[in-house]
């Protein structure tokens, strides 16, 4: 077997895993299904009380978008965090697999989770508003999701830094970068309104494009092929945060073998 | 069972389905393996505790040499450092001075060569606790690169051997004992077929019953398999039941090492006491018990 099938095996063994607790979890599962769409009508509503589709519309895919990258930046970052926890920590990083292909599978799970969540989200809010989605681009959307989803791993990895260096905050750090993310990105509102200095964040957020694509998909029913400019910047992060995540990974790995931080606490 | 490693890797691999005992004779592979099977030299490991706090020093200029088939056991007081160099072994530390080698293989330049060749029970059975033992051992099965149905097949008979039915193996891990959650760690252990066991406190916590089960089947991995063990415990009957060599650890060094029975027969000889581990013990690391005690409250190893 080559070194490559045997990373992609092992890759897959992240995949089943988390989809077995998945399965065991399924009752946690439901509940955050329900606290996501709770969450994404309660917001969608306020364009609702404003008569205003369009706002409604922006509303709505502002929450289940955000609810999709939020969803793999938490998977992954906290990948380190879960396994801490669990006591598997050690077990899994003694285990003769590159961290890369640890992460790839993570990542894999995690999108895999998130794109059924989101459909299952976006789906009970367009039955509930009775929304007429015959204009949209789905397929736009769905590009802008991948898309997305890979630079918001470069993210994730480097957030999973976090739990690895402080052992008893670091879970708790990666939702103040979410938080920072959610801030700058115009997932409810227009970057046009932030300081300008806010404003020059916004261009470095991935969420900022991916947000802007898929409402300019889904409410404007724009072709992918015409939104380029929400592209390019994609797959440059893309290509820039998911190796820069990888390394900067591994220089914590590193320090965690020098300090003595894999051993598990609590 | 079918493992997927590198021909090197492959060469040095024991396998794990054996049932018929070796009876002394040197395996083909053995041949290839006269290296040491674990080989550490002048390891040192220091912790800065704080941010202005002095290092403390964990482990202290070790060195060991174990050949294949061994099991060597390590001693000492809570915060001796027993752990620290069974993680060191492992590369879940890195090292501030020296080398370790696992049949000839560099633990600093060739990591994912040498953690295929060993795995490590530790004293907190370190499993998701959701998932069914059976959902552990196939993720194990897969990180190791082996067929996990075969590995389930593999995995069913070890437990057996352990006592627990197959019928338990779908239920999830936090539904069983700590010693039945502990067996399972061991087969999961001694499915990837290490050549290099480190067993760091396995049967610590155990009821007698496991504890023996355990300690048995210890006994008929030696018997069957080349497999070359670290066995650390605080259970000195289990030490000198289980161990060809012991080590004593003290402040992080290596201050004796020897066979059980050379190490009685000197305290007898120099100290005159009795010829008992319990006073290799109290002579080597210079403590009585209630410093012991209060050591194990103070660090909680």
């Amino acid at each position: 077997m080559t070194a490559a099938v045997r990373e992609m095996r092992a890759s897959y063994a992240f995949v089943e895993r988390n989809f077995n607790l998945t399965k065991r979890y399924f009752g946690w599962e439901l509940a955050f299904l329900v606290y996501n769409v709770a969450g994404a009508l309660a917001i969608s509503l306020i364009g609702k009380q404003f008569g205003n589709n369009r706002l409604l519309l922006s509303l709505m895919i502002g929450a289940v978008f955000w609810n999709y990258l939020s969803i793999i930046f938490s998977f992954i970052a906290e990948t380190i965090a879960w396994e801490r926890w669990e006591g598997t920590l050690e077990y899994t990083m003694m285990a003769p697999v590159r961290r890369a292909t640890q992460l790839l599978g993570s990542t894999l799970y995690a999108v895999l989770y998130g794109l059924v969540h989101t459909t299952v989200v976006l789906a009970v809010l367009v039955l509930f508003f009775g929304l007429d989605m015959s204009r949209a681009n789905l397929a736009t959307g769905a590009v802008f999701m991948v898309v997305g989803s890979l630079s918001f791993i470069g993210i994730g990895m480097m957030a999973a830094i976090l739990p690895l260096m402080y052992v008893e905050r670091g879970a708790q750090m990666t939702f103040v970068l979410q938080s920072l993310l959610l801030l700058v990105s115009g997932v409810y509102y227009s970057v046009d309104i932030l300081p300008g200095w806010m404003q020059v964040l916004s261009h470095i957020s991935p969420a900022t494009y991916v947000l802007d694509g898929v409402r300019r998909g889904l409410v404007d029913g724009l072709p992918v092929t015409s939104l380029f400019g929400d592209i390019w910047p994609l797959l440059v992060m893309a290509v820039v945060l998911i190796p820069l995540g990888v390394w900067a990974f591994g220089r914590a790995e590193r320090y965690a073998k020098r300090t003595g931080k894999l051993k598990r606490v609590g | 069972m079918t493992t997927t490693l590198d021909p090197e890797l492959k060469r040095l691999q024991v396998p794990a389905t054996s049932s018929q005992p070796t009876n002394g004779r040197r395996r083909p592979a053995q041949a290839a393996a006269d290296r040491p099977a674990l080989l550490v030299q002048h390891v040192t490991k220091r912790f800065v505790v704080g941010r202005h706090r002095k290092p403390v020093q964990a482990i202290r200029d070790v060195s060991l040499r174990l050949e294949q088939g061994e099991i060597y056991g390590i001693l000492g007081a809570n915060g001796s450092g027993k752990s620290t160099l069974i993680r060191l072994v492992s590369g879940l530390l890195t090292l501030d001075e020296g080398r370790v080698e696992v049949f000839g293989l560099d633990l600093a330049r060739q990591e994912l060569a040498v953690k295929r060749l060993i795995n490590r029970v530790s004293v907190d059975a370190a499993f998701f606790k959701k998932l069914s033992p059976a959902e552990n051992l196939a993720f194990a099965a897969r990180l190791y690169g082996l067929d996990p149905r075969a590995a389930a097949r593999e995995a069913v008979a070890i437990l057996a051997r352990l006592g627990i039915a197959e019928r338990r193996l779908g239920r999830p891990v936090e539904q069983m004992s700590r010693g039945m959650q502990q067996k399972v760690a061991i087969a999961r252990a001694l499915l990837t077929s290490p050549t290099l066991l480190l067993l760091d406190e396995p049967t610590t916590g155990l009821d007698p019953r496991s504890k023996l089960e355990v300690q048995a089947f210890v006994e008929e991995v030696r018997a069957t398999h080349d497999t070359t063990i670290v066995l650390t415990t605080h259970d000195l009957a289990e030490a000198d039941r289980l161990c060809a060599r012991i080590g004593i650890l003290d402040g992080g060094r290596l201050v004796a090492e020897a066979t059980p029975a050379e190490l009685k027969e000197r305290v007898a000889r120099e100290r005159g006491l009795p010829p008992t581990l319990e006073s290799v013990f109290m002579t080597y690391t210079g403590r009585s018990l209630d410093d012991d005690e209060e050591t194990a409250e103070e660090e909680g190893d």
